[in-house]
């Protein structure tokens, strides 16, 4: 039985909880000070045996990731922070970062340190203004205490860090679009190799992480990396944050060591909404397959939520009751899928483009008797065929719903969705429609 | 001869090996070669839109997928999870691919991009130009399904966009395969098109919502951003005669210095834009000038080479009932790859201009004016005439003629007309040029080639903006320096855009004082004449130095030419602007030299060469050059002119010409059209334009261009029509029949004997700019490559995409005469004046530059000065009082 593992979220509640005061009260900066001790190796080291895992999506391990870097050369090493938080569903960054953004800060001082580098940008997406303003102040204060700047913590280490405000586009959260992005161009994913580690920014090796895997880097670093690797299973380390959205009744942040299942997050968020029941859940975002009631005690790690044919990804558990149809869900996700596209490669561009139309039409109940597979057989055609994962991940959810939902596409043949599943009946808040 | 160092080229090792097998066949080919390439060399056609061998890939097209199996790091085949991009994925050893031949899972991934890209793709092709030859056509029923499984609604944008007069783009017909993107960015180096919008749009017409991903000029009207307002154009290009769009112009354009627009108003676009027309692997890219105008399947394509230059670009020539339709680029890994200017595409309208000579023309004695006659008559008249004049004849051809035609000409100069009076340069020139080309140039072939200058180390351009003047040699260095393969530096007095692009090093110098530098590069100086060198000189060594027919205008230039080469051991090429002027040089149009080297001044070599031509002896004193001979004619010291292709207004002294053409006896003349020479001819002889006779052009690098004619028709090359007059004057010249010029010209290869000697002209200081009275100015100029040229007659919308004319000067000479950037300048010459807008740039004080030959601008006809001249600039009273 897991419970919470209040880590990054523990100060949250504190009385203004971004300030810096608040955040050195808890020991915070307490890593970089032990880091600005620490060989720059022994940092990596240190987050390779943590187990940490990249908290943006794919899980890969930090500190190897680190490690990937060729040797000092003399030119410039770049961190960047893959702050675009923009996946349907996930919504963990962005209250990190207003709650508590000198955990991120920290981080970045650390990271920094230990892949050489001496100016750090973060990425944020455009739109969260109120986050760009705390991030902004943030640097600011940190930087008057000596944390950044010219002479962190009076060892001379030079250290910019650039906050940057993205345009809004989700394409913007794959890194090497965003690396494209940062530099001034048009977002659209880079060809690989050559990988970011390589050249990445302006060309030069750069390390690009999410922003919780990067803020998780103090703790390992001031508690040790046996601390954060006493949480979780064998191979999925760590704290993570859990996002509750949706039929819940307590929707929110949950952190909790990673093999927590939905089951007992479920309950500590109050259950689906009085009088409904489980339909189906991501178990990270949009780009996840969806799984069903059946998966509820599914451990909440890398490996099990795979081997139950989805993705932990960025555990943002999106909770769907019977109230809501799947075609309109899958034609939102969809709509957004298609919106987003970046419109570099054919099958993403213009696959989203077919299935939008047809899941329009399935939607309104004036589908055809073929568009099931046609659905299928498009999805099919996106997926492992697109130039990134924008592509794949669009595909996910119209198989997955097909594969658990099939008969309410085959009613979308005859009988529109609004008809079978009242909209308002669907609305997560009273007096919001459609 | 120049001793040739081991370039890097020798010390490449033979790359390494690399065995994998395609759909079962083994296959070895060099280390990082691509998937899709490796599968040619098999036979083997992997479908692609986005990849280009000549572009970088992109791998965003994704219909060149396969499935392939490598070996893991214990050498276990593993399959790889996904369909992989041919295009992108590099061979490794034991690599297994299998593409649609074998593989389902490969046949049905490009059978599904086939259908997509097919969702949103008009069904047009019946009135789309590249219906016939076009690669997603082709590929959709080779590679595609037979019938769509879509059902919904295409997105549709309003059609077409004029992206320049010359290029249209109908968006709902792009593929966004980003190859014109590419091309623009990585070839040209012009921000003449780029990716705008994201993703796929909204179904219909794309009036709301965020814009698609599109190709397109950013231009605010036609995106529908606020404040853009639509510019209306007159020129109808729809289906339908409805007028295009018009991108870049209008209320939207953001204001940009005259220097940065087009003649049609636009922002400059590029001189190689018609490539993106030809690699677009759809029809959304098409050209003013052929749209609509013919299906490719009622084509015939000829080979041939393109005539408006020195690099000999190989083009095709596709025409229907003997007409031109339009011209393409050949494939030519030697020479200029896969691109051709804009230049070389479109301007081949003047082979056919309505002022086409078409049948011989001589002076009616009452009325004086010219009228038509048969060839019997006319060649008769200008046998007498010639003949009349024997030894007194002055000659003229021009530099755009054939080696064989130039060879007739030298021949007939010499045998006929008892002359060495012959010079083919019809623009500014100098005896020490003559000599420079007598002792350095002739017989030298292929000394530097194309492919050289990729890898030269540094090559110094001294009097040549190859942009401008050479566009192939643009093409190649900018390639070479992004590869690292080359470093430019140039010697000229501003640094221009074709110099940005090859982020040459420009060595600011006021015109005039280019053989001041030379020779301080000769002396391993770091500075000379006020211009910083550097550690050039050091560079230098084993490089190359590729000199424009323009040194000619600075005294001392090529000795001093000659001498940096002797001193840095660097390989030199004169590159010259015209298509005929490298073979006139080998064939001895010019006063001093025979053909294959040989200097009239060397008796040996008049035997040679007469034995050659059975005749008993040759003209023993050198002849005179052009203006000499102009003069001669103008003070009656030459009873006639025998004239090929020269244009006045190319002249150094356009009115000089006039005169000795009105005082000369007979003006008898060889032309494909009437020109201003024909005002004062007595005997007119039409010869055909290239499309119509076989022929060879020399490139600058010395490489023989050959090409057959286009059509077959009574035309005359000047070699038959000189043939003809030789015969009627009882000598036989042998110029019938190509072949039988063939087998005399193999004779003149290889010439033992000395060779003339050296230029030997002290450098002259040129001006001091500082010392001269204010006001004044030393002026540069050269000829853009789109200008008033004749060449480029009967291409409107070519026309439009030429630069602005302006007139460039420094910022202390622009306060000096008081004229602001944007205001009218004028500059003042013995003969007139030139008004232009001022654009100032960085650039030596006192000096101006004009274009040589630009709508507005012809410098030498009206100024009656040429560079390095002085000029007088101020500001008309209009302007000032504006
Ligand atoms: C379409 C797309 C959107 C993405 N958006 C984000 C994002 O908003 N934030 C993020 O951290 N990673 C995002 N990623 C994943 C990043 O490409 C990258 O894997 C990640 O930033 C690496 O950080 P990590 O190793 O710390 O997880 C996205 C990937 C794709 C394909
Ligand atoms: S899959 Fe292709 S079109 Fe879609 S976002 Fe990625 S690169 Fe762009
Ligand atoms: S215009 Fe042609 S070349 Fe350019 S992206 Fe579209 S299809 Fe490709
Ligand atoms: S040809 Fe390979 S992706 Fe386009």
């Amino acid at each position: 039985m897991s419970t919470l593992a209040p880590v990054l979220s523990d100060l949250w509640d504190a009385p203004q909880s971004w300030k810096l005061d608040t955040y050195v009260s808890r020991n915070g900066y307490d890593g970089l000070r032990k880091a600005m001790e620490t060989d720059p190796a022994e940092l990596i080291t240190m987050v390779k045996d943590s187990g940490l895992r990249g908290r943006g999506g794919a899980g890969f391990p930090t500190g190897l990731k680190w490690s990937f870097l060729p040797k000092p050369d003399g030119g410039p090493r770049y961190l960047v922070v893959n702050a675009d938080e923009s996946e349907p569903g996930t919504c963990k960054d962005i209250p990190l970062m207003m709650a508590n953004p000198h955990s991120l800060i920290e981080g970045v001082a650390i990271t920094s340190v230990a892949i050489g580098c001496h100016h750090a940008f973060i990425y944020l997406r455009g739109e969260v203004v109120h986050v760009y303003r705390r991030l902004l102040a943030a640097v600011r204060e940190a930087k008057e205490a000596g944390y950044l700047g010219s002479d962190v913590l009076g060892t001379g280490y030079d250290l910019e860090v650039t906050v940057h405000a993205g345009a809004g586009a989700y394409i913007c959260g794959e890194e090497t679009a965003l690396l494209d992005s940062l530099e001034g161009r048009r977002g659209q994913p880079r060809l690989k190799p050559p990988f970011p580690a390589v050249a990445g920014l302006y060309a030069r090796p750069t390390v690009v992480n999410n922003v919780e895997s990067i803020a998780s880097v103090p703790g390992i670093v001031s508690r040790g990396a046996d601390w954060f690797a006493s949480m979780g299973t064998e191979k999925s380390k760590g704290h993570g944050l859990f996002s509750l959205s949706g039929h819940v009744a307590r929707p929110g942040q949950y952190e909790a060591p990673l093999g927590i299942t939905f089951r007992e997050l479920l309950d500590m968020a109050g259950g689906v909404r009085d009088g409904h029941e489980l339909k189906f859940w991501t178990p990270g975002g949009s780009s996840t397959p969806i799984l069903t009631a059946e998966h509820l005690d599914v451990v909440l790690d890398y490996e099990s939520v795979g081997a139950a044919g989805s993705m932990l990804a960025t555990r943002a558990l999106q909770v769907f009751d019977e109230t809501t149809s799947v075609v309109r869900c899958v034609s939102r996700w969809i709509d957004f899928y298609q919106h987003e596209s970046c419109g570099k490669c054919t099958p993403c561009r213009e696959g989203t483009f077919w299935l939008k139309q047809i899941l329009q039409r399935l939607e309104a109940g004036e589908g055809s008797e073929s568009d099931i597979d046609l659905l299928l057989d498009v999805a099919g055609n996106i997926e492992g065929r697109s130039f990134c994962a924008l592509g794949d991940a669009a595909a996910t959810p119209v198989k997955s719903a097909i594969k658990y939902f099939r008969d309410e596409f085959e009613q979308g043949l005859h009988t529109p969705a609004w008809e079978l599943f009242p909209y308002e009946a669907n609305a997560a808040f009273t007096g919001v429609s459609s | 001869m120049t001793a040739t160092t081991s370039t890097a080229s020798d010390t490449v090792t033979k790359p390494e090996e690399v065995t994998l097998t395609i759909d079962g066949v083994e296959v070895s080919v060099p280390k990082g070669t691509l998937v899709i390439r490796a599968a040619e060399q098999i036979g083997v056609q992997i479908p692609r839109f986005c990849d280009h061998p000549l572009l970088k890939p992109a791998g965003a097209c994704r219909q060149c997928l396969v499935e392939v199996a490598a070996p893991d790091r214990e050498g276990n085949v593993r399959p790889m999870p996904k369909p992989q991009a041919s295009c992108t994925l590099e061979v490794m050893p034991g690599m297994q691919v299998s593409t649609q031949h074998s593989s389902e899972v490969a046949e049905k991934a490009q059978r599904g991009q086939i259908e997509f890209l097919l969702i949103n793709h008009p069904l047009d092709c019946p009135v789309c130009d590249k219906g016939g030859e076009c690669p997603l056509q082709n590929q959709a029923l080779s590679n595609g399904s037979g019938t769509s499984r879509f059902t919904g609604i295409k997105r549709t944008f309003p059609k077409p966009i004029k992206i320049s007069t010359q290029v249209l783009l109908d968006r709902d017909r792009c593929i966004l395969c980003q190859r014109c993107t590419r091309f623009s960015d990585e070839i040209a180096g012009d921000p003449f098109i780029d990716l705008q919008g994201r993703g796929g749009g909204t179904p219909g017409s794309d009036e709301h919502g965020l814009p698609a991903q599109q190709i397109g000029r950013f231009d605010e009207a036609i995106l529908g951003f606020a404040g853009g307002e639509q510019a209306p154009d007159g020129d109808t290009v729809g289906p339908g005669g409805e007028p295009s769009l018009a991108a870049g112009t209008g209320e939207s354009t953001p204001t940009l210095g005259e220097a940065a627009l087009d003649a049609s108003g636009r922002p400059f676009a590029s001189y190689f834009s018609g490539n993106t027309i030809q690699i677009c692997p759809v029809g959304a890219l098409t050209s003013a000038a052929y749209r609509f105008r013919s299906r490719p399947f009622d084509l015939v394509s000829s080979p041939s080479i393109a005539e408006h230059d020195a690099c000999g670009s190989a083009i095709r020539i596709d025409h229907r009932r003997d007409v031109v339709l339009r011209r393409l680029a050949g494939d030519d890994p030697a020479v200029n790859e896969e691109w051709i200017t804009d230049k070389d595409r479109f301007a081949h309208p003047w082979q056919s201009a309505p002022d086409r000579l078409t049948s011989p023309l001589v002076r009616d004695e009452e009325s004086g004016e010219l009228v038509p006659t048969s060839w019997s008559e006319a060649v008769h008249l200008a046998a007498q005439a010639l003949t009349g004049a024997h030894g007194r004849v002055g000659v003229l051809p021009g530099g755009r003629l054939t080696v064989e035609d130039a060879y007739a000409w030298s021949k007939f100069a010499r045998v006929v007309l008892g002359t060495n009076d012959i010079d083919f340069r019809a623009r500014a020139h100098s005896a020490e040029e003559a000599d420079f080309l007598a002792h350095r140039v002739a017989g030298s072939t292929m000394d530097v080639t194309f492919g050289d200058l990729e890898r030269a180390g540094e090559v110094l351009l001294v009097g040549l903006e190859p942009e401008e003047e050479a566009g192939t040699i643009f093409l190649r260095l900018r390639k070479g320096v992004l590869a690292g393969g080359v470093h430019v530096s140039s010697i000229a007095p501003l640094t221009t855009r074709g110099a940005s692009k090859m982020r040459a090093d420009v060595l600011h110098t006021v015109p005039g004082a280019e053989a001041v530098v030379l020779t301080g590069l000769a002396e391993g100086a770091t500075e000379a004449g006020g211009v910083e060198l550097g550690d050039l000189a050091e560079r230098l060594r084993g490089g190359v130095i590729l000199a424009g027919e323009r040194l000619a205008t600075v005294p001392g230039g090529f000795t001093a030419l000659q001498r940096l080469a002797e001193a840095s051991g660097a390989r030199v090429a004169w590159v010259p602007r015209r298509a005929g002027d490298r073979g006139a040089v080998e064939v001895g149009l010019l006063p001093g030299l025979l053909p294959g080297a040989r200097p009239v001044s060397d008796a040996q070599a008049r035997v040679d060469v007469a034995a050659a031509w059975g005749v008993e002896s040759l003209p023993d004193t050198p002849g005179r050059d052009l203006t000499a001979m102009l003069e001669a004619a103008r003070d009656g010291d030459l009873g006639a002119l025998l004239v090929g292709g020269v244009h006045l207004d190319d002249l150094p002294d356009p009115a000089l010409a006039e005169a000795a053409l009105a005082a000369v006896g007979t003006v008898v003349q060889l032309e494909v059209r009437r020109s201003a020479v024909t005002e004062h001819a007595d005997v007119v002889l039409p010869v055909a334009p290239p499309t119509h006779k076989a022929g060879t052009f020399l490139t600058w690098e010395g490489r023989p261009r050959a090409f057959a004619a286009v059509f077959d028709d009574a035309s005359l090359s000047d070699g038959r029509v000189l043939d003809m007059i030789a015969r009627a004057a009882d000598v036989d010249l042998g110029a019938r029949s190509l072949d039988g010029l063939y087998a005399e010209l193999a004779e003149f290869s290889g010439w033992d004997g000395e060779r003339a000697g050296a230029p030997q002209v002290s450098p002259g200081s040129g001006h001091e700019p500082g010392s001269m009275a204010p006001g004044t100015a030393v002026l540069a100029t050269w000829r853009l490559q789109l200008d008033s040229a004749r060449g480029q007659d009967g291409e409107p919308h070519l026309a439009g995409t030429q630069r602005r004319p302006v007139a460039h000067l420094s910022a202390a000479t622009a306060a000096e005469v008081g004229v602001a950037e944007g205001q009218t300048l004028r500059v003042g010459g013995p003969a007139g004046s030139i008004d232009l807008p001022a654009s100032i740039v960085a650039m030596p004080d006192r000096v101006v530059w004009l274009p040589q030959h630009s709508p507005g601008s012809s410098v030498h006809r009206m100024l009656g000065t040429a560079a390095p001249g002085v000029v007088d600039l101020s500001v008309p009273t209009s302007e000032v009082q504006r």
